[in-house]
Protein backbone atom coordinates (compact mmCIF):
# COMPACT_ATOMS: atom_id res chain seq x y z
CA UNK A 1 0.00 0.00 0.00
CA UNK A 2 2.97 2.14 0.91
CA UNK A 3 4.37 1.88 -2.61
CA UNK A 4 0.73 2.52 -4.26
CA UNK A 5 0.80 5.92 -2.15
CA UNK A 6 4.08 6.67 -3.73
CA UNK A 7 3.25 6.06 -6.75
CA UNK A 8 0.24 9.03 -6.79
CA UNK A 9 2.62 12.04 -7.59
CA UNK A 10 4.71 11.40 -11.13
CA UNK A 11 8.30 11.76 -10.71
CA UNK A 12 8.77 15.61 -11.97
CA UNK A 13 5.15 16.66 -9.41
CA UNK A 14 6.72 18.13 -6.41
CA UNK A 15 6.27 16.61 -3.05
CA UNK A 16 5.31 19.49 -1.28
CA UNK A 17 2.98 22.54 -2.74
CA UNK A 18 1.37 25.20 -1.08
CA UNK A 19 -0.42 27.54 -2.43
CA UNK A 20 -2.42 30.83 -1.43
CA UNK A 21 -1.29 30.00 2.41
CA UNK A 22 -2.73 32.61 4.93
CA UNK A 23 -2.57 32.34 8.78
CA UNK A 24 -3.24 35.23 11.11
CA UNK A 25 -2.65 35.45 14.50
CA UNK A 26 -5.27 38.21 16.33
CA UNK A 27 -4.66 40.73 13.96
CA UNK A 28 -1.55 40.49 13.08
CA UNK A 29 -0.51 38.62 9.62
CA UNK A 30 1.72 35.98 10.00
CA UNK A 31 1.42 33.80 6.39
CA UNK A 32 0.59 36.27 3.37
CA UNK A 33 -1.02 33.61 0.82
CA UNK A 34 2.36 32.22 0.52
CA UNK A 35 3.07 29.89 -2.37
CA UNK A 36 5.73 27.66 -2.84
CA UNK A 37 6.73 24.27 -4.46
CA UNK A 38 9.30 21.60 -3.39
CA UNK A 39 10.16 18.98 -5.76
CA UNK A 40 11.59 15.49 -4.80
CA UNK A 41 14.73 14.91 -3.74
CA UNK A 42 15.84 18.59 -3.41
CA UNK A 43 17.09 20.35 -0.84
CA UNK A 44 15.33 23.88 -0.08
CA UNK A 45 16.17 26.27 2.26
CA UNK A 46 13.49 28.76 3.74
CA UNK A 47 15.42 31.87 5.37
CA UNK A 48 14.18 35.05 6.62
CA UNK A 49 14.44 37.20 9.41
CA UNK A 50 12.77 36.51 13.24
CA UNK A 51 8.93 36.82 13.16
CA UNK A 52 8.80 36.66 9.30
CA UNK A 53 6.63 33.44 9.42
CA UNK A 54 9.43 30.61 8.56
CA UNK A 55 8.60 29.13 11.87
CA UNK A 56 4.87 29.32 11.46
CA UNK A 57 5.08 27.68 7.74
CA UNK A 58 7.00 24.87 9.36
CA UNK A 59 4.23 24.09 11.35
CA UNK A 60 1.64 24.15 8.86
CA UNK A 61 3.59 22.03 6.55
CA UNK A 62 3.96 19.11 9.49
CA UNK A 63 0.12 19.51 10.35
CA UNK A 64 0.29 21.13 13.27
CA UNK A 65 -1.30 24.37 12.30
CA UNK A 66 -4.23 24.62 10.21
CA UNK A 67 -4.05 27.67 7.82
CA UNK A 68 -7.04 30.29 7.84
CA UNK A 69 -6.86 29.70 3.55
CA UNK A 70 -5.28 27.95 1.47
CA UNK A 71 -3.85 24.64 0.65
CA UNK A 72 -0.76 22.92 1.33
CA UNK A 73 -0.16 19.44 -0.41
CA UNK A 74 1.91 16.36 0.36
CA UNK A 75 2.69 13.35 -1.56
CA UNK A 76 -0.34 14.88 -4.05
CA UNK A 77 -2.79 14.97 -0.71
CA UNK A 78 -4.37 18.22 0.27
CA UNK A 79 -3.75 18.00 4.38
CA UNK A 80 -4.99 20.88 5.95
CA UNK A 81 -8.39 19.42 5.83
CA UNK A 82 -7.54 15.93 7.10
CA UNK A 83 -8.42 14.41 10.16
CA UNK A 84 -6.02 13.80 12.81
CA UNK A 85 -6.18 9.95 12.00
CA UNK A 86 -5.36 10.64 8.08
CA UNK A 87 -3.16 12.98 9.23
CA UNK A 88 -1.39 10.73 11.21
CA UNK A 89 -0.88 8.36 8.12
CA UNK A 90 1.38 11.09 6.24
CA UNK A 91 3.37 12.10 9.23
CA UNK A 92 4.66 8.77 8.97
CA UNK A 93 6.12 9.31 5.79
CA UNK A 94 8.29 12.51 7.44
CA UNK A 95 10.78 13.06 9.60
CA UNK A 96 11.17 16.56 11.64
CA UNK A 97 14.73 17.90 13.42
CA UNK A 98 13.43 20.21 15.92
CA UNK A 99 15.38 23.30 16.77
CA UNK A 100 16.59 21.79 20.38
CA UNK A 101 16.38 18.52 18.85
CA UNK A 102 13.56 17.58 21.07
CA UNK A 103 14.33 14.12 22.13
CA UNK A 104 12.10 12.21 25.06
CA UNK A 105 13.80 13.27 27.79
CA UNK A 106 12.86 9.94 29.74
CA UNK A 107 14.66 7.82 27.70
CA UNK A 108 17.93 6.81 26.11
CA UNK A 109 19.52 7.96 22.39
CA UNK A 110 18.38 4.50 21.21
CA UNK A 111 14.69 4.16 22.91
CA UNK A 112 14.22 7.75 21.45
CA UNK A 113 15.13 6.13 17.86
CA UNK A 114 13.46 2.93 18.54
CA UNK A 115 10.37 4.58 19.08
CA UNK A 116 8.73 5.19 15.82
CA UNK A 117 9.85 2.50 15.24
CA UNK A 118 8.32 0.00 17.29
CA UNK A 119 5.24 1.83 17.25
CA UNK A 120 4.41 2.18 13.87
CA UNK A 121 6.09 -1.32 12.24
CA UNK A 122 5.41 -4.40 13.37
CA UNK A 123 9.32 -5.56 13.42
CA UNK A 124 10.35 -7.74 16.12
CA UNK A 125 12.61 -6.18 18.77
CA UNK A 126 16.10 -7.79 17.32
CA UNK A 127 15.34 -5.96 13.83
CA UNK A 128 14.29 -2.93 15.75
CA UNK A 129 17.73 -3.31 17.13
CA UNK A 130 19.92 -3.66 14.10
CA UNK A 131 17.91 -0.66 12.13
CA UNK A 132 18.57 1.85 15.24
CA UNK A 133 22.34 0.55 15.19
CA UNK A 134 21.89 1.46 11.64
CA UNK A 135 20.56 5.03 12.22
CA UNK A 136 22.52 5.97 14.98
CA UNK A 137 25.82 4.96 12.78
CA UNK A 138 24.47 7.39 9.85
CA UNK A 139 24.45 10.23 12.71
CA UNK A 140 27.76 9.34 14.24
CA UNK A 141 26.50 8.60 17.51
CA UNK A 142 26.40 4.65 18.14
CA UNK A 143 28.44 4.82 20.74
CA UNK A 144 25.84 7.50 22.73
CA UNK A 145 23.57 5.34 22.25
CA UNK A 146 22.54 4.29 26.16
CA UNK A 147 22.93 7.86 27.48
CA UNK A 148 20.04 10.00 28.64
CA UNK A 149 19.70 13.12 26.35
CA UNK A 150 20.68 15.16 29.75
CA UNK A 151 24.09 14.19 29.17
CA UNK A 152 24.12 14.90 25.70
CA UNK A 153 26.20 18.05 23.94
CA UNK A 154 23.62 20.23 21.71
CA UNK A 155 25.25 18.94 18.69
CA UNK A 156 24.15 15.35 19.83
CA UNK A 157 21.10 16.15 20.62
CA UNK A 158 20.47 17.23 17.30
CA UNK A 159 22.34 14.64 16.22
CA UNK A 160 20.11 11.97 17.67
CA UNK A 161 16.88 13.89 16.85
CA UNK A 162 17.97 13.33 13.26
CA UNK A 163 18.44 9.88 14.17
CA UNK A 164 15.06 9.88 15.41
CA UNK A 165 13.32 11.75 12.64
CA UNK A 166 14.86 9.49 9.71
CA UNK A 167 13.84 5.93 11.93
CA UNK A 168 10.91 5.32 9.89
CA UNK A 169 13.06 6.06 6.53
CA UNK A 170 11.15 9.14 6.07
CA UNK A 171 10.78 10.64 1.95
CA UNK A 172 10.63 14.59 3.37
CA UNK A 173 12.84 15.30 6.02
CA UNK A 174 11.67 19.00 7.93
CA UNK A 175 14.34 20.81 9.68
CA UNK A 176 13.89 23.82 11.77
CA UNK A 177 17.13 25.80 12.59
CA UNK A 178 19.33 22.90 12.29
CA UNK A 179 22.62 24.87 13.30
CA UNK A 180 21.24 27.59 15.64
CA UNK A 181 23.18 27.54 19.24
CA UNK A 182 26.18 25.17 17.35
CA UNK A 183 29.59 25.96 17.38
CA UNK A 184 30.82 26.78 13.75
CA UNK A 185 32.24 22.81 13.77
CA UNK A 186 29.26 21.27 14.88
CA UNK A 187 26.87 23.54 12.97
CA UNK A 188 29.37 22.49 9.76
CA UNK A 189 28.91 19.01 10.74
CA UNK A 190 25.26 18.97 10.36
CA UNK A 191 25.76 21.06 7.15
CA UNK A 192 27.03 17.48 5.77
CA UNK A 193 24.60 15.29 7.58
CA UNK A 194 21.93 17.23 5.98
CA UNK A 195 23.75 16.81 2.31
CA UNK A 196 24.80 13.29 3.18
CA UNK A 197 21.02 12.29 3.96
CA UNK A 198 19.50 13.97 1.33
CA UNK A 199 22.17 12.14 -1.11
CA UNK A 200 22.56 8.84 0.58
CA UNK A 201 18.23 8.25 1.39
CA UNK A 202 17.25 10.32 -1.14
CA UNK A 203 15.12 11.99 0.62
CA UNK A 204 13.70 15.57 -0.17
CA UNK A 205 14.71 18.47 2.39
CA UNK A 206 13.47 21.37 3.55
CA UNK A 207 15.36 23.30 6.22
CA UNK A 208 14.33 26.58 7.87
CA UNK A 209 16.97 28.78 8.92
CA UNK A 210 18.85 32.10 9.04
CA UNK A 211 22.59 31.55 8.95
CA UNK A 212 23.23 32.37 5.87
CA UNK A 213 26.39 30.59 6.13
CA UNK A 214 24.64 26.62 6.49
CA UNK A 215 22.06 27.91 4.03
CA UNK A 216 24.68 28.52 0.86
CA UNK A 217 26.56 25.33 1.92
CA UNK A 218 23.49 23.14 1.95
CA UNK A 219 21.12 24.51 -0.07
CA UNK A 220 20.25 23.34 -4.33
CA UNK A 221 17.44 25.95 -3.83
CA UNK A 222 15.93 28.71 -1.45
CA UNK A 223 13.56 30.80 -0.93
CA UNK A 224 13.37 34.33 1.10
CA UNK A 225 10.18 35.12 3.37
CA UNK A 226 9.40 38.02 4.61
CA UNK A 227 6.29 39.48 6.34
CA UNK A 228 4.65 35.96 5.75
CA UNK A 229 5.25 36.09 1.82
CA UNK A 230 7.80 35.20 -0.38
CA UNK A 231 10.15 37.92 -1.68
CA UNK A 232 12.08 35.44 -4.44
CA UNK A 233 12.47 31.61 -4.64
CA UNK A 234 14.93 29.82 -6.93
CA UNK A 235 18.39 27.93 -7.08
CA UNK A 236 20.78 28.92 -5.10
CA UNK A 237 22.96 30.40 -7.86
CA UNK A 238 20.39 33.40 -8.28
CA UNK A 239 20.91 33.93 -4.49
CA UNK A 240 24.52 33.76 -4.63
CA UNK A 241 24.85 36.13 -7.65
CA UNK A 242 22.29 39.06 -5.85
CA UNK A 243 24.38 38.69 -2.53
CA UNK A 244 27.44 38.93 -4.82
CA UNK A 245 25.93 41.92 -7.19
CA UNK A 246 26.11 45.95 -6.60
CA UNK A 247 22.63 47.62 -6.28
CA UNK A 248 21.51 49.60 -8.84
CA UNK A 249 19.52 52.45 -9.10
CA UNK A 250 16.38 50.61 -10.20
CA UNK A 251 16.51 47.62 -7.03
CA UNK A 252 13.53 47.78 -5.21
CA UNK A 253 12.97 47.99 -1.75
CA UNK A 254 12.49 43.72 -1.54
CA UNK A 255 15.27 43.18 -3.54
CA UNK A 256 17.60 45.86 -0.75
CA UNK A 257 16.35 44.19 1.81
CA UNK A 258 17.44 40.41 0.72
CA UNK A 259 20.88 41.71 -0.28
CA UNK A 260 21.21 43.23 3.35
CA UNK A 261 20.12 39.49 4.81
CA UNK A 262 21.99 37.96 2.53
CA UNK A 263 24.77 39.43 3.48
CA UNK A 264 24.47 39.87 7.27
CA UNK A 265 24.80 43.62 7.56
CA UNK A 266 22.92 46.03 10.09
CA UNK A 267 22.16 48.89 7.98
CA UNK A 268 19.62 48.14 5.09
CA UNK A 269 15.49 48.45 4.53
CA UNK A 270 15.30 45.72 7.12
CA UNK A 271 16.59 48.06 10.24
CA UNK A 272 15.77 51.51 8.71
CA UNK A 273 12.21 50.96 10.19
CA UNK A 274 13.66 51.08 13.57
CA UNK A 275 14.92 54.47 13.20
CA UNK A 276 12.00 56.40 12.88
CA UNK A 277 10.96 60.08 12.96
CA UNK A 278 8.81 59.63 16.32
CA UNK A 279 11.63 59.00 18.82
CA UNK A 280 12.79 62.59 19.54
CA UNK A 281 8.68 62.64 21.11
CA UNK A 282 9.17 59.68 22.77
CA UNK A 283 12.22 60.45 24.74
CA UNK A 284 11.03 63.59 25.56
CA UNK A 285 7.11 63.52 25.48
CA UNK A 286 4.73 64.68 22.92
CA UNK A 287 4.58 68.47 24.58
CA UNK A 288 8.66 69.21 24.56
CA UNK A 289 7.83 71.32 21.15
CA UNK A 290 5.12 73.56 22.55
CA UNK A 291 6.61 74.47 26.03
CA UNK A 292 9.66 75.83 23.62
CA UNK B 1 -1.34 50.40 19.67
CA UNK B 2 -4.94 49.58 19.59
CA UNK B 3 -4.66 46.54 21.28
CA UNK B 4 -3.88 48.06 24.04
CA UNK B 5 -6.30 50.25 24.55
CA UNK B 6 -8.69 47.18 24.27
CA UNK B 7 -7.07 45.97 27.39
CA UNK B 8 -7.53 48.69 29.04
CA UNK B 9 -10.88 48.87 28.68
CA UNK B 10 -11.56 45.42 29.40
CA UNK B 11 -10.36 46.18 33.04
CA UNK B 12 -12.30 48.90 33.32
CA UNK B 13 -15.43 47.51 32.66
CA UNK B 14 -15.72 44.69 35.35
CA UNK B 15 -19.13 43.01 33.53
CA UNK B 16 -16.63 42.67 30.57
CA UNK B 17 -13.96 41.12 32.79
CA UNK B 18 -16.33 39.04 34.38
CA UNK B 19 -17.56 37.74 31.02
CA UNK B 20 -13.67 36.87 29.84
CA UNK B 21 -13.14 35.25 33.45
CA UNK B 22 -16.38 32.92 33.11
CA UNK B 23 -15.99 32.23 29.24
CA UNK B 24 -12.48 31.05 30.56
CA UNK B 25 -13.48 28.93 32.95
CA UNK B 26 -16.33 27.40 30.54
CA UNK B 27 -13.31 26.90 28.17
CA UNK B 28 -11.25 25.07 30.56
CA UNK B 29 -14.22 22.89 32.03
CA UNK B 30 -15.19 22.13 28.21
CA UNK B 31 -11.20 21.32 27.61
CA UNK B 32 -11.20 19.05 30.53
CA UNK B 33 -14.09 17.45 29.80
CA UNK B 34 -12.61 16.38 26.24
CA UNK B 35 -9.55 15.29 27.22
CA UNK B 36 -11.28 12.96 29.62
CA UNK B 37 -13.48 12.19 26.43
CA UNK B 38 -10.23 11.26 25.00
CA UNK B 39 -8.56 9.32 27.63
CA UNK B 40 -10.96 7.01 28.22
CA UNK B 41 -11.39 6.41 24.73
CA UNK B 42 -7.96 5.28 24.42
CA UNK B 43 -7.92 3.31 27.17
CA UNK B 44 -10.98 1.35 25.66
CA UNK B 45 -9.02 0.88 22.89
CA UNK B 46 -6.37 0.00 24.42
CA UNK B 47 -8.49 -3.10 25.67
CA UNK B 48 -9.30 -4.27 22.28
CA UNK B 49 -6.22 -3.69 20.18
CA UNK B 50 -3.15 -4.73 21.63
CA UNK B 51 -1.29 -2.71 18.95
CA UNK B 52 -3.25 0.26 21.08
CA UNK B 53 -2.42 -0.47 24.34
CA UNK B 54 -1.20 1.94 26.90
CA UNK B 55 2.25 0.67 27.58
CA UNK B 56 2.14 -1.25 31.04
CA UNK B 57 6.08 -0.09 32.04
CA UNK B 58 4.70 3.49 31.85
CA UNK B 59 1.88 2.40 34.01
CA UNK B 60 3.41 1.50 36.72
CA UNK B 61 6.53 3.91 36.25
CA UNK B 62 4.20 6.53 36.91
CA UNK B 63 2.44 4.88 39.55
CA UNK B 64 5.57 4.82 41.47
CA UNK B 65 6.44 7.87 40.65
CA UNK B 66 3.05 9.50 41.88
CA UNK B 67 2.34 7.51 44.79
CA UNK B 68 5.08 5.25 46.58
CA UNK B 69 7.45 8.40 47.70
CA UNK B 70 3.94 9.59 49.15
CA UNK B 71 3.19 6.95 51.12
CA UNK B 72 5.48 8.75 54.17
CA UNK B 73 3.84 11.98 53.97
CA UNK B 74 0.36 10.39 54.15
CA UNK B 75 1.44 8.06 57.13
CA UNK B 76 2.77 11.19 58.69
CA UNK B 77 -0.30 13.56 57.84
CA UNK B 78 -2.89 10.95 58.99
CA UNK B 79 -1.34 10.06 62.13
CA UNK B 80 -1.52 13.89 62.78
CA UNK B 81 -5.17 14.08 61.87
CA UNK B 82 -5.56 10.48 63.81
CA UNK B 83 -4.35 12.53 67.16
CA UNK B 84 -6.09 15.68 66.55
CA UNK B 85 -9.77 14.37 66.31
CA UNK B 86 -9.75 11.70 69.40
CA UNK B 87 -8.48 14.78 71.48
CA UNK B 88 -10.75 17.10 70.42
CA UNK B 89 -13.80 15.20 70.51
CA UNK B 90 -12.93 13.45 73.82
CA UNK B 91 -13.29 16.13 76.54
CA UNK B 92 -17.24 16.80 75.43
CA UNK B 93 -18.01 13.20 75.24
CA UNK B 94 -16.60 12.57 78.73
CA UNK B 95 -18.42 14.96 79.88
CA UNK B 96 -21.58 12.92 79.31
CA UNK B 97 -19.59 9.27 79.77
CA UNK B 98 -19.33 8.60 76.77
CA UNK B 99 -15.44 8.86 76.11
CA UNK B 100 -14.71 5.56 74.12
CA UNK B 101 -17.02 7.26 71.34
CA UNK B 102 -13.74 8.90 69.77
CA UNK B 103 -13.48 5.72 68.53
CA UNK B 104 -16.79 5.71 66.16
CA UNK B 105 -16.18 9.24 65.66
CA UNK B 106 -12.60 8.79 64.19
CA UNK B 107 -13.23 5.74 62.40
CA UNK B 108 -16.43 7.46 60.84
CA UNK B 109 -14.17 10.11 60.03
CA UNK B 110 -10.93 8.16 58.74
CA UNK B 111 -12.81 6.28 56.18
CA UNK B 112 -15.39 7.63 54.76
CA UNK B 113 -14.09 11.42 54.72
CA UNK B 114 -10.85 12.74 55.70
CA UNK B 115 -8.49 9.33 54.68
CA UNK B 116 -9.48 9.70 51.17
CA UNK B 117 -9.80 13.17 51.20
CA UNK B 118 -6.42 14.19 53.12
CA UNK B 119 -4.34 11.51 50.50
CA UNK B 120 -5.73 13.76 47.37
CA UNK B 121 -4.95 17.10 49.02
CA UNK B 122 -1.38 15.37 49.23
CA UNK B 123 -1.38 14.24 46.12
CA UNK B 124 -2.14 17.10 44.83
CA UNK B 125 1.02 18.67 45.54
CA UNK B 126 2.71 15.66 44.81
CA UNK B 127 1.45 14.74 41.57
CA UNK B 128 -0.48 16.57 40.32
CA UNK B 129 1.96 19.49 40.52
CA UNK B 130 5.17 17.07 39.62
CA UNK B 131 2.82 16.02 36.08
CA UNK B 132 1.99 19.63 35.09
CA UNK B 133 5.43 20.35 35.29
CA UNK B 134 7.14 17.91 33.40
CA UNK B 135 4.01 17.78 31.14
CA UNK B 136 4.58 21.52 30.59
CA UNK B 137 8.73 21.71 30.36
CA UNK B 138 7.64 19.18 27.67
CA UNK B 139 5.55 21.64 25.44
CA UNK B 140 8.15 23.94 25.84
CA UNK B 141 10.99 21.53 24.80
CA UNK B 142 8.70 20.87 21.98
CA UNK B 143 8.53 17.17 22.96
CA UNK B 144 4.72 17.11 23.06
CA UNK B 145 4.97 18.28 19.26
CA UNK B 146 7.89 15.75 18.52
CA UNK B 147 5.29 13.14 19.84
CA UNK B 148 2.34 14.48 17.55
CA UNK B 149 4.94 14.80 14.59
CA UNK B 150 5.92 11.09 15.03
CA UNK B 151 2.10 10.46 14.72
CA UNK B 152 2.04 9.27 18.10
CA UNK B 153 -0.62 10.66 20.37
CA UNK B 154 0.37 12.46 23.60
CA UNK B 155 -3.10 11.40 24.91
CA UNK B 156 -1.74 7.45 24.73
CA UNK B 157 1.52 8.04 25.52
CA UNK B 158 1.56 10.89 28.56
CA UNK B 159 -2.24 11.08 29.54
CA UNK B 160 -3.54 8.41 29.88
CA UNK B 161 -0.58 6.62 32.26
CA UNK B 162 -0.89 9.79 34.39
CA UNK B 163 -4.81 9.97 34.70
CA UNK B 164 -4.25 5.85 35.34
CA UNK B 165 -1.55 6.09 37.81
CA UNK B 166 -2.99 8.88 39.81
CA UNK B 167 -6.63 7.05 39.67
CA UNK B 168 -5.15 4.07 41.00
CA UNK B 169 -2.24 5.42 43.42
CA UNK B 170 -5.16 7.50 45.10
CA UNK B 171 -7.36 4.78 45.90
CA UNK B 172 -4.26 2.85 47.23
CA UNK B 173 -3.43 5.57 49.33
CA UNK B 174 -6.16 6.13 50.32
CA UNK B 175 -6.64 2.69 52.55
CA UNK B 176 -3.26 3.58 54.19
CA UNK B 177 -4.31 6.62 55.19
CA UNK B 178 -7.72 4.96 56.35
CA UNK B 179 -5.49 2.43 58.52
CA UNK B 180 -2.89 4.69 59.69
CA UNK B 181 -5.63 7.04 61.27
CA UNK B 182 -7.73 4.53 63.15
CA UNK B 183 -4.91 3.04 64.67
CA UNK B 184 -3.51 6.56 65.73
CA UNK B 185 -6.78 7.09 66.94
CA UNK B 186 -6.40 3.58 68.87
CA UNK B 187 -3.04 4.93 70.64
CA UNK B 188 -4.39 8.44 71.11
CA UNK B 189 -7.44 6.46 72.82
CA UNK B 190 -4.76 4.35 74.87
CA UNK B 191 -3.11 7.56 76.53
CA UNK B 192 -6.41 8.50 77.22
CA UNK B 193 -8.04 4.97 79.20
CA UNK B 194 -9.81 3.65 76.33
CA UNK B 195 -9.23 0.11 75.78
CA UNK B 196 -7.90 -0.96 72.83
CA UNK B 197 -9.74 -3.91 72.53
CA UNK B 198 -13.07 -1.85 73.06
CA UNK B 199 -11.64 0.55 70.34
CA UNK B 200 -11.30 -1.76 67.79
CA UNK B 201 -14.44 -3.31 68.27
CA UNK B 202 -16.64 0.85 67.85
CA UNK B 203 -14.48 1.35 65.31
CA UNK B 204 -15.30 -1.85 63.62
CA UNK B 205 -19.17 -1.11 64.84
CA UNK B 206 -19.21 2.34 63.28
CA UNK B 207 -18.23 1.72 59.58
CA UNK B 208 -19.24 -1.40 57.59
CA UNK B 209 -17.71 -2.84 54.42
CA UNK B 210 -20.07 -0.11 52.52
CA UNK B 211 -18.60 2.65 54.24
CA UNK B 212 -15.36 1.96 53.67
CA UNK B 213 -16.09 1.13 50.04
CA UNK B 214 -17.65 4.75 49.70
CA UNK B 215 -14.68 6.54 50.80
CA UNK B 216 -12.51 4.46 47.94
CA UNK B 217 -15.11 5.71 44.96
CA UNK B 218 -14.58 8.71 46.69
CA UNK B 219 -10.47 8.61 45.91
CA UNK B 220 -10.92 7.17 42.75
CA UNK B 221 -12.79 10.06 41.52
CA UNK B 222 -10.61 12.45 43.66
CA UNK B 223 -7.28 10.42 41.73
CA UNK B 224 -8.94 11.16 38.60
CA UNK B 225 -9.81 14.84 39.22
CA UNK B 226 -5.93 15.16 40.36
CA UNK B 227 -4.71 13.84 37.14
CA UNK B 228 -7.14 15.67 34.89
CA UNK B 229 -6.36 19.00 36.06
CA UNK B 230 -2.85 18.35 36.23
CA UNK B 231 -2.56 16.91 32.38
CA UNK B 232 -4.54 19.74 31.30
CA UNK B 233 -3.15 22.53 32.94
CA UNK B 234 -0.12 21.17 31.56
CA UNK B 235 -0.79 20.42 28.44
CA UNK B 236 -2.39 23.82 27.55
CA UNK B 237 1.35 25.57 28.45
CA UNK B 238 2.35 27.20 24.96
CA UNK B 239 5.99 26.95 24.02
CA UNK B 240 6.62 30.34 24.04
CA UNK B 241 5.61 30.92 27.59
CA UNK B 242 8.56 29.05 28.76
CA UNK B 243 9.65 28.45 32.56
CA UNK B 244 6.79 31.01 33.34
CA UNK B 245 4.30 29.17 32.02
CA UNK B 246 4.89 26.05 33.21
CA UNK B 247 5.72 27.58 36.88
CA UNK B 248 1.86 28.74 36.43
CA UNK B 249 0.68 25.71 35.20
CA UNK B 250 1.70 23.59 38.22
CA UNK B 251 0.75 26.49 40.67
CA UNK B 252 -2.39 26.54 39.58
CA UNK B 253 -2.73 22.81 39.16
CA UNK B 254 -2.59 22.56 42.55
CA UNK B 255 -4.90 25.47 43.70
CA UNK B 256 -7.89 23.93 41.24
CA UNK B 257 -7.12 20.39 41.74
CA UNK B 258 -7.68 21.12 45.78
CA UNK B 259 -10.75 23.28 44.86
CA UNK B 260 -11.72 20.32 42.67
CA UNK B 261 -11.41 17.58 45.38
CA UNK B 262 -12.78 19.40 47.78
CA UNK B 263 -15.83 20.50 46.17
CA UNK B 264 -16.42 16.76 45.04
CA UNK B 265 -16.05 15.65 48.44
CA UNK B 266 -18.91 17.88 49.28
CA UNK B 267 -20.74 17.19 46.66
CA UNK B 268 -20.64 13.05 47.01
CA UNK B 269 -21.51 13.35 50.53
CA UNK B 270 -24.22 15.30 50.19
CA UNK B 271 -25.48 13.07 47.46
CA UNK B 272 -24.73 9.99 49.34
CA UNK B 273 -26.54 11.24 52.59
CA UNK B 274 -29.50 12.75 50.18
CA UNK B 275 -30.05 8.91 48.68
CA UNK B 276 -28.89 7.00 51.52
CA UNK B 277 -26.50 5.46 49.45
CA UNK B 278 -23.19 3.61 51.17
CA UNK B 279 -24.95 4.23 54.05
Amino acid sequence: MVTECKREYGPDEPVIRVSGLCKTFGSQVVLDGLNLEVYPGEIMVIMGGSGCGKSTLLRHLIGSHRPDEGTIELFGKEITQMSERELDEIRKRFGILFQSGALFNSMTVSENVSLPLSEHTGLDAETIDIMVKIKLELVNLRNHADKMPAMLSGGMKKRAGLARAIALDPDILFYDEPSAGLDPVTSAQIDNLIKDLSSKLGVTSVVVTHEMDSAFAIADRMCMLDKGRILMVGPRSDFEKLRDSEPDELAGEDELLMRQFLRGEAEGPLTSKANSASYQDDLLGAGYHEER
Amino acid sequence: MPEKADNRNSIMIPGRLLIDKLAGFFSMLGGMTFLLFETVMVLLKGMVFRSQRVSRSALAFQMVRVGVRAIPIVIMIQVAVGVIMPLQMYPKLNEFGQGEQIATINAIAALRELGPLMTAIILSGFAGASIAAELGTMVTTEEIEALRATALSPVRFLVAPRLAATMIMTVLLSVIADVVMVAAGMATGRNLGVDPGLYMQLSREAVDISGFVSGLVKAGVYGLLIGLVACYMGLSVKPWEGSEGVGRATTLTVVYSIVAVIMAAAVFTVIFYAYGIFS
